[in-house]
């Protein structure tokens, strides 16, 4: 699978004409904390099966875990995705070295690394804010704005000197993603400290606005983190990898400015049938409802742009990787709205099935395009011609698709089947279950889910192990690419 | 579609008109809620958190117990008999920040409070499964081993009345006083009890000689969803 090289850099010099040590670290960076983020993610899914595995520490609650888990894998391993590519993108698209120069790029990387360690210390020390997805404390989120305004500086740089008439599409998304985040970020995380040398602060709002505030937060956390920055990663990659445009110009407009004008409404739904006002839910249920299109538009125009390639699905595993993402985008983003429509949302909410919607969109949809786009990337990054095995990438395809339809299905019957429980009467109009037996009845389910788990984290250890031979310029010997996919689902040996 | 290709060739007038559009919803959404009277009614025994409560409330969050456990009642008829009365949004207008969680691994604790005896909390707190075998709820046994470490309530207090909590002077004058009294029954209660309707005196953990997290605690859980008395209010406050 030989790369078109566009860049001067075709046998290393001695100084790339790109930044490219900064992505690379970024790749590193993503890869690591991929994996800390599913190893945890395991550990926490058993807990819930198995609460012996809390283990009688402070540090090993559950509680303290869950925000651990869920900042590697959206900050960790999401963000340092989206560091490595934008900044790799920008340059490709702008045909210019990053702007600010190799130290304030280096100043990001270290910066970003080191808001991931203080968060993640902090929660295992019990400091936090305790506000879904945006747990760091007052000084972390200092730090992190600083650090976040080095980025848009260097990206919108950069973008400034390009040397191309036209900013490529890949970028709008990527920058739509850095500037809303710095928005969110600033406005959630308004608080007090209670002291300059202590941890703890309160935050400024409460109870309705602070709701409120929280999630118009936290759902664009989703819109703009977890998918507008990673729709960027697919203008981009997937037309590189398939060799075909983007298949439709007017399409991706439409979805850029539709995308992002409706995503910020969407917030309320996470607070249906509670003591926000009746007017925010509905504004939210209906935005929510509307966001399906632009979605599905950018959907179709993502896998669309196969045509005239659908064959390289079948020898390509790469390709493949970021094409099911789109798909499981696409699925994800029907469920969504589905989800936020206020009687459906009456069974879903405060139940697994959004734990299993959460994990469609994020494992395959956010992990799998970053997936692509890795395996694209290092060996163009460590100028190799190709990866060690394309066959060992199908497998981690198999593998990890297999995780997510155990984890995904597991939640779905879990999800449905407690909310159905919590609203069963008897004959004699008294409420069926107790708490606890809706509890204990998801016990299969939760087993079910954390092995699902483990696949899925196998599949990025085999990704690890590849990459890194990768890397080292191996090239394994094995059949070549052509078979069915079925059969290419076991390894060569 | 020509008249796009200029913000296409223009970075400044790209960010600015994204920024623009980014805006509006959250505008429309959020800034009503501080401005509309009608979004939070005001309801007869909602007050500040006593000091002890407080701590209580602070090492629920630093847990992370909104993870699995809800306090918002849905306007539901099982979770109104399930777990009492739906939640007002007068209940949580001190609680910086909310913590209505988004998922329920356990139950909802808006009222939990008074449901249960202090020795439960403690039982249960300690290991879950000692009285919920079923229970997967992580062990807390720590919190009865730690002294509390709240070293300046007052500073607490104040902090919260700089982000809206109607703390008087004399409630923070008055607050480390008032954090040991609610864990001592011997101690003189006349001042806490006058400036904290309905705050429970107890020694929570058992253990009349420390003051611990787990006496925090419980007397945050106990006081939770009991400000309000449904008994007493009328039904024109209801409306919402």
């Amino acid at each position: 699978m030989a790369q078109s090289a566009t860049a001067p850099s075709s046998v290393a010099p001695a100084r790339e004409y790109y930044n490219e040590d900064v992505v690379r670290l970024f790749v590193i960076a993503t890869m690591f904390w991929g994996v800390a983020a599913f190893s945890a993610g395991v550990f926490i899914a058993f807990q819930l099966a198995y609460p012996e595995l809390n283990l009688g520490f402070a540090e090993t609650t559950f509680g303290r875990l869950r925000p651990l888990h869920t900042s590697a894998a959206i900050f960790g391993f999401g963000g340092n995705a989206l560091l490595a590519t934008s900044l790799h993108v920008v340059q490709r698209t702008s045909r210019t070295r990053l702007f600010g120069g190799d130290e304030t790029a280096m100043f990001l990387f270290l910066g970003y690394q080191a808001f991931l360690v203080m968060a993640g210390l902090g929660y295992v020390f019990g400091v936090t804010q305790s506000r879904e997805y945006a747990e760091p404390e007052w000084f972390v989120d200092l730090w992190l704005t600083l650090v976040w305004v080095v980025y848009l500086v260097i990206y919108v740089g950069t973008l400034m000197k390009r040397r191309e008439p036209h900013i490529y599409v890949a970028n709008w998304f990527f920058l739509a993603f850095i500037v809303t985040i710095a928005m969110l970020h600033i406005v959630n995380n308004l608080a007090v400290p209670v002291s300059f040398t202590g941890t703890k602060s309160y935050s400024l709002f409460a109870g309705v606005q602070d709701a409120i505030t929280q999630w118009w937060y936290g759902h664009n956390a989703v819109g703009f983190f977890l998918t507008a920055g990673f729709l960027g990663m697919m203008y981009y990659y997937i037309p590189k990898r398939a060799e075909r445009p983007v298949y439709s110009y007017r399409l991706s407009i439409i979805h850029f400015w539709a995308l992002i004008f409706l995503y910020i409404w969407a917030g309320p739904h996470h607070l249906h049938y509670t003591s926000l006002p009746d007017w925010t839910q509905t504004l939210g249920m209906v935005f929510s409802v509307m966001l399906w299109m632009p979605s599905w538009g950018g959907m179709i125009n993502g896998i669309m742009t196969l045509s005239g390639a659908w064959d390289k699905l079948r020898t390509d595993p790469v390709l493949r990787f970021l094409v099911v993402s789109v798909a499981f985008y696409g699925m994800a983003t029907f469920e969504g709205p589905v989800m936020s429509i206020k009687p459906v949302n009456a069974l879903s909410h405060y139940t697994d099935w959004t734990i299993g919607h959460v994990h469609s969109g994020a494992l395959g949809w956010v992990a799998f395009v970053s997936f692509g786009a890795i395996y694209f990337l290092v060996p163009h990054l460590w100028h190799r011609r190709e990866l060690y095995s394309l066959r060992l990438v199908s497998l981690h395809f198999w593998i990890a698709t297999v995780g997510i339809v155990l984890y995904i299905t597991a939640m779905w019957i879990s999800g449905i089947m407690q909310g159905l429980m919590w609203r069963s009467y008897d004959q004699l109009g008294f409420l069926q279950y107790s708490f606890v037996e809706t509890v204990e009845a998801m016990h299969p389910f939760y087993v079910i889910r954390a092995i699902g788990g483990v696949f899925f984290l196998v599949g990025a250890l085999i990704m690890v192990y590849n990459l890194v031979r990768t890397v080292r310029g191996d090239v394994r010997e094995e059949k070549p690419m052509f078979a069915e996919p079925a059969a290419a689902a076991r390894p060569a040996e | 579609m020509h008249w796009h290709a200029r913000i296409e060739k223009n970075v400044i007038l790209l960010l600015v008109l994204t920024l623009i559009t980014v805006s509006i919803g959250g505008i429309v959404e959020i800034v009503p809620t501080f401005t509309i009277k009608s979004t939070v009614e005001p309801v007869q025994g909602v007050r500040p958190y006593s000091p002890l409560e407080l701590a209580g409330r602070n090492i629920y969050v630093r847990e992370g117990c909104y993870l699995c456990h809800s306090q918002q009642i849905r306007t539901f008829r099982d979770e109104v008999e399930r777990y009492g009365h739906y939640s007002l949004a007068a209940e949580s207008m001190y609680d910086h920040p909310f913590q209505w969680g988004s998922k329920r691994t356990g139950p909802d604790l808006a009222r939990v409070g008074g449901k249960y005896s202090n020795d439960w909390h403690r039982a249960h707190l300690i290991n879950p499964r000692e009285v919920v075998p079923e229970s997967i709820m992580p062990p807390y046994a720590f919190l009865q081993e730690t002294r509390l470490g709240m070293d300046d309530p007052a500073a607490h207090l104040r902090t919260n009345r700089t982000v809206g909590v109607p703390y008087s002077d004399e409630m923070i004058a008055n607050a480390e006083a008032d954090l040991r009294a609610q864990a001592n029954p011997d101690a003189d209660h006349s001042g806490l009890r006058e400036r904290y309707p309905k705050v429970e005196v107890a020694d929570f953990d058992g253990d009349p000689d420390r003051l611990t997290e787990m006496d925090a605690l419980v007397a945050y859980l106990q006081i939770l969803g009991r400000m309000v008395d449904f008994a007493d209010a009328g039904t024109e406050q209801m409306q919402q």
